[in-house]
Parts: structure tokens; C-alpha cells; sequence
């Protein structure tokens, strides 16, 4: 916050444009999964430079990522701001869950008794929430008429100068190295839990050999599936997303499967060297479902995946990574055995 | 998005066009430009590039538009988390996000 700007209605806390330290700090912390929830701000009116009446507003959710996004792009404008409680939710989801809605919007505007403040009646909406917000209901609800954004907050300026008009790009959503990479982290805390998990099963089980239970095994073998996991993870969650559209396939289970495929075949060729031909397929199996399953879920964080998708090959999907599972931990048990 | 394409054949989405009065906020909210204003008339130019956001049929007056209803962001384990309560006839919650 850098002062208020003085209106109709009261003062109105004024925020920078630039993101500082502990700005970048909140980020990271909220994009790594760990504050992912509780990164709020509180809703009510903001606004950057000295907007006047005639000032255009835009609205945005009280997730303080998506807030930060927004008003880093509005260097030397004057605007009004409207955060609405989400909830400390990003615009995309809460707009999906009904929380970014036009009662939630209406509510905003009268309590910051927003036509004292300003002399129009329109609010610009980023396009994205436009699954949850109904432009023609809004009007009724709060008389301020509701006029969608571009779906990117870097070209709000070009979109303000334009008379608000956006062109088909602004209004075309992307899915850019840089947007499917920042997704990552959360990806993968997500699934820590399931990994701890999955690792002291697979200690327990590696340690089942022709000595009855062997404390020695148990800890190498142990390693190397854990290893194997890890490493699963490291190909689904990070190397699919990030060579999502060069991947064989449309079907995401699938482009996981591959990539596992290869990541497997590097894990038992240079981790496993002196291991047998049986423990390596075993290894191996469990790295491609386990990789299938995680690019698999990836499907949620994408801007072009339909439910109905999703749903028709989780069908085909699931069985398969079920039985590459079951292969896997069979040539795993039954290995020691054959040695 | 032409640089990504999903499953052919799976988005349900579609359009009555005896009830569209050709106000162009389905054209106008669609993140994949999925549909095109002719003679007045909404079209659907590109089905199979529709990702169900529901935001066309949220946004058309006349609710000429019809789209998945299940909600949600389509992520598998949430949706195996709906299989589940589906199976179990409870309601949970079932999105992380
Ligand atoms: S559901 Fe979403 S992606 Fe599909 S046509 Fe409607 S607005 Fe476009
Ligand atoms: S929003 Fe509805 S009424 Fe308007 S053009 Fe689209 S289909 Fe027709």
C-alpha cells in the first residue's frame, strides 16, 4: 500500500504496481503448494494511481496471486480495483465453484458504496470468470453493467486503450511452457503424502526374500524402489507437463505411460546395473503406471481438458495402470525367489 | 487452442438455435472460441475443442446453450473421488482446488 486515494465514499487504500520482496516471497510459498489456501487479502475497494470518477473498475478474486497479477500489469494507469471474497481462491476455480459470482459481485459494489465513488455503471471482468459470474444477472442485481476482460492480466492496458475491446488473442487462452511449469510444484505437493506412503509399503515389501525377512534387503531394496517412485513422479508431474505437446497421443494417461517408459529405461539401466532381468521389469512397470497416473491427474490443471474427457479415458487409463501395478509388484516379490 | 488438442468426440455441449437471439456473449466468453456469430445465429465452429467450462451457457440469456453440468476442474483423482461417493451414495467433497 502506498496511501488512499480520497472519493465520494471514503478513502480507498492505493497499492503499487510493483511487486516487492515479500510480495515474490508470499508467491513462492503460495505457487510451492505450502500457503496455497490461505493466501488471502481482504475484499473491498483498491485502487493504483489516482483514479478519478470516470475511472474504469476492474474486478478480481481475493486470492492475493491472483491480485498481484493483476496489479503488476497496471504500471502508470488509473483504475479502481474490486476484490471480491473468493475465499483466497484464484479467479478460474472460484468462478467454477460459484464463489466469483454476480451476487458476490453485487454484494462488493454495495458495500463499498461503489456508486458514490464512481460516475459510470460498468464493472470489466476477466473472461475467465465468465463460467461463474452471468453478465445479464449482474445488471440486475447491482444496476452496474458487466463487460468482459481480456483472460490475461498483461493486456488489460492495450485493452483499456482499445475502448475495451479485446481481439480474438486476448481472448484465446494459452497454455505456455511458463504457464505449465509454474504448475508443477503444486502438482507434486499434492502427492507427497501418497509418495511417503507408497515408499514405507515398498521398504516393507522389498524386504521379503529367500531368508524370510531380511533387515539388509529391506533397506537396499527398499532404496531402489523408493528411488523408482521418485523418479515416477519426477517423469508424470515435471517431464510430461513440460513436454506436453510434443508427446505421442491425446489422452494424458497415455503421453505419462511414454514418458515413463523412458524414464523407467534410464532408472534400471543406470541405477539398477547389477540387478537381474526380473527386478528391472518389475521397476520398471511400476515407473510407467505410477508416471501414467500422475500425468493422468495433470488433466485437472489444463485450460483445454473437457470433464467428459477426462472421464472416457480414465476408463482406459486406470485399468491399464492397474495392471502395469500389479505386473510390477509381482516380478518385485518374486525376484529374490529366482535369484 | 490449436497447439493442444483433447479428445475427439467427448465434450457434450450443445446449442439451441430456435432459442438463440444472437447476442453474441456465448462468442464473446469462450476461452477456445468455440462459437461464431452467422445470420444472426450462434454457431458452434470447433465441438471438439470445448473443454465444458460452462461459462457460453452461464453468460446466453435464453439458456440456448447446454453443457456438462458435472462441475468441476476435471482432475482425475477428483473424479474417482465422485465415483467413490457416487458407489458409496454420500456427497463429498470432492475437489482440492
Ligand atoms: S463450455 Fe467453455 S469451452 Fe466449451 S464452448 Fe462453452 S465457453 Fe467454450
Ligand atoms: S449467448 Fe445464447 S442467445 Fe446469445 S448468441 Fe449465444 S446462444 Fe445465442
Amino acid at each position: 500500500m502506498t496511501g488512499f486515494t480520497e472519493t465520494g465514499n471514503g478513502a480507498v487504500p492505493q497499492v503499487k504496481t510493483v511487486l516487492d520482496f515479500k510480495d515474490q516471497l508470499g508467491t513462492l510459498r503460495a505457487r510451492s503448494g505450502i500457503a496455497r489456501n490461505q493466501y488471502k487479502l481482504n475484499p473491498g475497494l483498491y485502487c493504483v494511481g489516482s483514479p478519478t470518477p470516470e475511472s474504469p473498475v476492474l474486478v478480481t478474486a481475493n486470492y492475493k496471486l491472483s491480485f498481484d497479477a493483476l496489479r503488476k500489469e497496471l504500471t502508470d494507469l488509473a483504475v479502481w480495483i474490486l476484490v471480491i471474497d473468493t475465499r483466497g481462491i484464484n479467479v478460474w476455480c472460484a468462478a467454477g465453484k460459484g464463489t466469483f459470482s454476480a451476487n458476490e459481485i453485487a454484494l462488493q459494489v454495495q458495500r463499498a458504496g461503489l456508486e458514490k465513488i464512481v460516475s459510470h455503471r460498468e464493472l470489466i471482468l476477466p473472461q475467465f470468470a465468465a463460467s461463474g459470474v452471468a453478465a445479464y444477472q449482474l445488471k440486475k442485481k447491482c444496476g452496474f453493467k458487466a463487460i468482459f476482460g481480456p483472460l490475461r492480466a498483461k493486456d488489460i492496458p492495450q485493452f483499456l486503450q482499445n475502448s475495451n475491446k479485446a481481439d480474438e488473442k486476448m481472448r484465446t487462452v494459452t497454455f505456455s511452457f511458463s504457464e505449465r511449469l509454474v504448475l508443477v510444484p503444486v502438482e507434486i505437493v499434492l502427492v507427497w503424502k501418497f509418495f511417503v506412503l507408497i515408499t514405507v509399503i515398498s521398504f516393507a515389501i522389498s524386504g521379503i526374500g529367500q531368508e524370510i525377512y531380511s533387515l539388509q534387503t529391506m533397506l537396499t531394496r527398499g532404496l531402489v524402489a523408493g528411488g523408482a517412485t521418485f523418479s515416477a513422479i519426477f517423469a508424470g508431474a515435471l517431464l510430461m507437463p513440460i513436454l506436453l505437446p510434443w508427446l505421442p497421443g491425446r489422452q494424458f494417461w497415455f503421453k505419462g505411460a511414454v514418458v515413463g517408459a523412458f524414464s523407467g529405461l534410464a532408472y534400471v539401466l543406470t541405477i539398477m546395473t547389477g540387478a537381474g532381468i526380473v527386478e528391472k521389469a518389475g521397476i520398471w512397470f511400476w515407473i510407467v503406471a505410477a508416471s501414467s497416473y500422475m500425468a493422468m491427474n495433470f488433466t485437472g490443471a489444463t485450460p483445454f481438458t473437457s470433464l467428459s474427457g477426462v472421464e472416457k479415458e480414465m476408463r482406459k487409463g486406470l485399468p491399464a495402470q492397474l495392471i502395469c501395478t500389479i505386473a510390477g509388484l509381482c516380478l518385485w516379490i518374486t525376484a529374490p525367489f529366482l535369484g | 487452442m490449436k497447439d493442444f488438442r483433447y479428445i475427439d468426440g467427448a465434450a457434450i455441449l450443445t446449442l439451441n438455435k430456435e432459442a438463440c437471439i444472437g447476442c453474441g456473449m456465448c462468442v464473446t466468453v469462450c476461452p477456445h472460441r468455440i462459437f461464431a456469430l452467422q445470420d444472426k445465429k450462434a454457431k458452434i465452429v470447433d465441438l471438439n475443442a470445448c473443454m465444458e467450462c460452462g461459462a457460453c451457457a452461464t453468460n446466453c440469456p435464453t439458456e440456448a446453450i447446454f453443457v456438462n453440468p458435472d462441475n468441476g476442474c476435471g482432475c482425475a483423482s477428483m473424479i474417482i473421488n465422485s465415483w467413490i461417493s457416487k458407489v458409496r451414495g454420500k456427497q463429498v467433497n470432492v475437489c482440492s482446488c
